[in-house]
């Protein structure tokens, strides 16, 4: 198999490691209430399909940088490749998107916080 | 027809023209008491326990190609039972028992052969390790015995031992270990269980499942709906695309594991040996082929054939212990689709789903378990709990987190 790296181009596929799914990369919240299942279904649970498989490589023989690789499970063939850390980056920016709302309160507390380090210097000064 | 010496005379005398088929070729009934999917090993024998063991009537297995179209017929025949974990030894255990007595139980010569296996070690941690294992198995009744360099020189003088890399320093034995006939195995269940009435209908797809309130009533095939009692699922590489028809998401990935077999060389090798730096094994066939193996590839595939680092990786593994195999010539290599389990260990045991059970999970342990998983599962099926040496091979292990991790390298299929 060759993997086309973003970066490095066509690689061939035992300069890397496998982990899995793809799905690996949503880590699920710690602190939330289902936090039991959401771990069960995050560590163990798999779609395993026949046909197209979202998967994380990592380039462990090479610039050591972890991709998402679409393949299909049938045929062996790579049909795209891209970073992991874009893949995870434009998943939150999804979310961000969707729960826009919240941006505002984080701007508060961002204000507030300036304001707080602002005052902590002041007292430094005196 | 039952065969026996007689039978064979018979035949001979009348030039073979009164051999009746091996097994019937029924067209489905409308409804079964237990539908088995799946006409692999498993499934066969599962069929096989339930009508003889259990008394069971009016069984079905389905198949979706032809019997011992699957794993049955692409495994490296090994047979064993030198686990360490008090969940799997017995059962591994059991099912070496039940090979012992298997060609009289279904009147089949399964041609096995108690050749034994030898574990090398390399190390003095390794050696701990094989004491540990050896006396693991010998508390659950299983035979074990440590061999060191001498002894093992003795019984194969042919081993790399001075090896810069990984030096041969012995290895534990099980002598009734050994290999046999994997498509007689299958062709042996599926006629045993004909005879007691079980009907094996192959070239049946199973498209969906009847699923009403929880409940599971029957199966949707490519010749048409079947209505049923109980329904066991026995697919190995194709669980977890057949239980997604019931909605089920298992702990399983698919996976493709090679084979490779040389050229007929003679009798060099005398039972199985298995690598203990590396993942490679390798008997010799009564053909004279030597019969290898060693990693799963480790990518999710469905594909039955494997890539080329693999075939390398388990070459260089046969090199290290045995260079006097660099010569013989691969005449062919092949692969197979292992339902590899997030611990490594199978899965027989009921679903969510009420009357839909599963027996999955089986990695690439599948071919030496096949009396006991068709036993164990047979007996789940029939009495609604599980065989007293089934009892921790359960679906919940994994929430529960009584995983029983052999290999002991956490959720992550390509590393059993």
């Amino acid at each position: 198999m060759i993997i086309n790296h973003p970066h490095l181009g066509p690689r061939d596929a035992s300069e890397f490691t496998i982990l899995g799914d793809a799905s690996l990369i949503n880590r699920p919240d710690w602190q939330a209430g289902d936090a039991d299942d959401a771990f069960y279904t995050y560590q163990y649970l798999r779609d395993n399909p026949a046909g197209l498989h979202r998967e994380l490589w990592f380039h462990e023989q090479g610039d050591r940088s972890w991709l998402v690789v679409t393949r299909d499970t049938v045929t062996h063939a790579v049909i795209a490749v891209a970073l992991a850390s874009d893949v995870a980056k434009a998943a939150k920016a999804k979310t961000a998107q969707k729960t826009a709302p919240k941006k505002v309160a984080t701007q508060k507390t961002a204000t507030k916080k300036t304001a707080a380090k602002k005052a902590a210097a002041k007292r430094n000064a005196t | 027809m039952r065969y026996s010496i007689w039978s064979l005379i018979n035949q001979a005398l009348t030039g073979n023209r009164n051999w009746t088929p091996v097994w019937r070729e029924p067209e489905p009934k409308s409804h079964y008491d237990i539908v088995i999917v799946g006409g692999g090993g498993h499934g066969l024998a599962t069929a096989f326990y339930l009508a003889s063991r259990y008394g069971m009537k009016n069984i079905a297995v389905l198949e979706k190609g032809w019997i011992g179209s699957g794993n049955i017929g692409r495994n490296t025949t090994i047979v064993r039972s030198n686990y360490l974990l008090d969940g799997n030894e017995p059962f591994y255990e059991q099912s070496l028992q039940l090979w012992e007595g298997l060609e009289q139980d279904i009147n089949y010569n399964a041609m096995m052969s108690q050749r034994g296996i030898i574990n090398l070690y390399h190390s003095d941690a390794q050696r701990d390790s094989y004491v540990r294992r050896g006396n693991a198995m010998r508390l659950h009744g299983a035979d074990a015995e440590l061999l060191s360099q001498d002894q093992l020189c003795s019984l194969c003088p042919f081993l790399d031992y001075e090896n810069a890399r990984f030096p041969i320093m012995g290895g534990l034995l099980q002598k009734r270990a050994g290999t046999a006939r994997h498509d007689a195995v299958a062709w042996g269940y599926a006629r045993a269980a004909d005879q007691r009435g079980v009907d094996i209908i192959q070239n049946c797809d199973v498209t969906d499942f009847l699923i009403k309130d929880g409940v599971c009533t029957g199966v949707e095939t490519s010749k048409g709906t079947i209505r049923t009692g109980k329904i066991g699922v026995a697919v190995a590489g194709s669980t977890s695309r057949v239980m997604a028809k019931a909605g089920l998401r298992l702990p399983i990935e698919s996976h493709v594991l090679q084979a490779f077999v040389t050229e007929g060389l003679k009798p060099v090798i005398p039972g199985v040996i298995t690598f203990g730096a590396g993942h490679f094994y390798i008997s010799q066939s009564d053909k004279g082929g030597l019969v290898f193996g060693g990693d799963i590839d480790g990518y999710n595939s469905y594909a039955q054939r494997g890539n080329l680092p693999v075939f390398e990786d388990v070459c260089e593994g046969g090199m290290a212990i045995m260079p006097m195999i660099g010569r013989a010539r691969m005449l062919r290599n092949w692969g197979g689709i292992m339902d590899m389990s997030m611990d490594g260990s199978p899965i027989i045991d009921k679903t969510p789903i009420d009357h839909l059970y599963l027996n999955a999970g089986w990695c690439y342990g599948g071919f030496k378990a096949t009396p006991a998983s068709g036993l164990c599962f047979a007996h789940l099926l029939a009495r609604d709990e599980p065989h007293k040496v089934a009892t921790k091979l359960r679906l919940d292990r994994f929430r529960r987190g009584a995983m029983l991790d052999e290999r002991g390298a956490g959720a992550q299929p390509n590393l059993h």
